[in-house]
């Protein structure tokens, strides 16, 4: 079943990102990846790099799809999920926990205003649906 | 619906791409057994004393190969300047009398091309609307068949008339597209779901959606029609010299193919791995930098569990071992060529 863990705040997107001080742990949602399917094949930034709230800062494929993931905030990326490389399959297993992407210092917290709740996300899925 | 099936338009048809998932089910087929419903795929029978020669003028293969009654070839047909107009299954069915497994997308054109390539002594009948397809494929898919119908089904590229479960008349063809043994179970489409849940009945059996369909087809090297070969290649380009006999007598783009053997191909189409990522249909294929073609099949392999590919290169770039590149969107990742098929040791390469 597929669950939204009610510390996280997510987007349009389908990313989740879960605050820690002033830095965010970015995945994407158990919707995402069961819309997805199987992944077997993640394409992240490297630490250093700037996302930008809004743009893709990488891709997510499925044995079926390629898809862009798109940031919710602005910042420095400080971490990245290496283990993705050789078991993308975190993803589908565990979205919230081993399947997270990316860290990023934020740049600008308004940003997060912007995100909805878990509640709000589950009636955004099912308006989509 | 019920058993969760994921649904795309496809030629027509609503497809299940997946059921429990592509990569368990691919992994079912290659360990055990899948089925798979193909009931889109289109069939023609074609009926008369004239049957043979004139579809011997259509085809490039040579149905000498299938004068045994419930034989069956593998063969293209293709147009006056040599493309492709689709790949086929031709089965010996009846004295006089040839059944003809096509592409669902290319259903309508077919028809017309070979309607219009047939004397009026010959019949053609489009038997798609109520022919069901259902193919059973995997190292088990024998002993079951063997099981329903209470006898082994007839020799690779044969087929025979069974009833399964001692009540569903059916027509079972030793042929697929996985690189499994197995077979392809024909049957009136009044009968179609009966014939499903008697295969679903045996819990070794996987349901299977177009997705494994594909990436079975793929680690096979089977060509695709409509990524790998389509209206603007010719066969001995495409690697399916072995289809063409340009020995057997006249048919519809010899003289063609017959230049384009004498001249030698000017491109070949070659089985490319990856170093990472998944390359696709349409990207492009390079040779130090410079663009050589593009990909024609690409998926992920659960086998090896990387991404492969076929992609069209000039002859000289053809050889195995040979090193390119494929840009995958962002990313130019390295590529090899590599020998076909992908994935060996397979129940039918066993054999």
């Amino acid at each position: 079943m597929t669950s939204y863990p009610s510390d996280l705040r997510y987007d349009k997107e389908h990313e989740w990102i879960r605050v820690e001080g002033d830095v965010a742990v970015i995945g994407i949602s158990d919707f995402a990846q069961d819309q997805l399917g199987e992944v077997v094949y993640v394409d992240l930034p490297a630490v250093g790099d700037t996302v930008t709230s809004g743009e893709t800062f990488g891709e997510v494929e499925s044995v079926k799809s390629v898809s862009e993931l798109f940031s919710p905030v602005s910042g420095e990326v400080v971490k990245v999920n290496d283990d993705l490389d050789g078991a993308p399959e975190a993803i589908n297993e565990d979205a919230y926990g081993t399947g997270w992407m990316i860290e990023v210092k934020l740049a600008d917290a308004s940003e997060l205003d912007g995100l909805m709740s878990s509640d709000e996300y589950q009636d955004f899925i099912a308006s989509e649906a | 619906m019920a058993l969760g099936a994921r649904m795309v338009p496809f030629a027509g048809f609503e497809m299940p791409v997946q059921y429990v998932g592509i990569i368990d089910e691919h992994k079912a087929v290659r360990r055990s057994a899948g089925i798979f419903d193909i009931c889109h795929m289109a069939e023609f029978r074609v009926f008369g004393f004239d049957a043979f020669d004139a579809l011997q003028r259509i085809v490039t293969n040579d149905l000498h190969k299938i004068d045994e009654l419930g034989s069956a070839v593998y063969t293209v047909m293709c147009a006056p300047d040599g493309t492709i107009i689709d790949d086929l299954i031709v089965y010996h069915t009846g004295d006089i009398e040839y059944l003809i497994i096509a592409n669902a997308s290319n259903r309508e054109a077919d028809a017309m091309w070979i309607r219009k390539h047939l004397p009026e002594t010959v019949e053609f009948m489009d038997e798609s609307d109520r022919t069901a397809l259902i193919a059973l494929q995997g190292p088990e898919a024998v002993r079951i068949i063997t099981d329903l119908a209470g006898e082994e089904p007839s020799a690779r590229f044969h087929l025979g008339e069974a009833r399964l479960d001692e009540t569903v008349p059916v027509i079972l063809a030793r042929t697929g597209y996985t690189g499994e043994d197995g077979v392809e179970i024909l049957c009136h489409s009044s009968h179609a779901v009966a014939v499903w849940r008697l295969l679903l009945s045996f819990p070794e059996v996987t349901p299977c959606g177009l997705g494994a369909r594909d990436t079975l087809r793929l680690e096979m090297g089977y060509a695709l029609y409509g990524s790998d070969i389509d209206s603007e290649t010719d066969p001995l380009t495409a690697g399916l010299g072995w289809v063409v006999s340009l020995a057997k007598g006249e048919f519809v783009g010899r003289d063609r193919l017959v230049r384009i053997k004498a001249d030698g191909p000017q491109r070949k189409l070659v089985a490319l791995t990856v170093s990472e990522g998944v390359p696709r249909h349409g990207y492009p294929v390079l040779h130090d930098g410079v663009l050589v073609g593009t990909v024609a099949s690409g998926g992920f392999s659960p086998t090896l569990q990387r991404g492969i590919a076929t992609a069209y290169v000039p002859v000289g770039l053809a050889a195995v071992g040979t090193a390119l590149s494929v840009e995958i969107r962002r990313k130019t990742v390295a590529a090899e060529v590599v020998k076909a098929p992908f994935v060996t040791g397979t129940s039918l390469s066993a054999k």
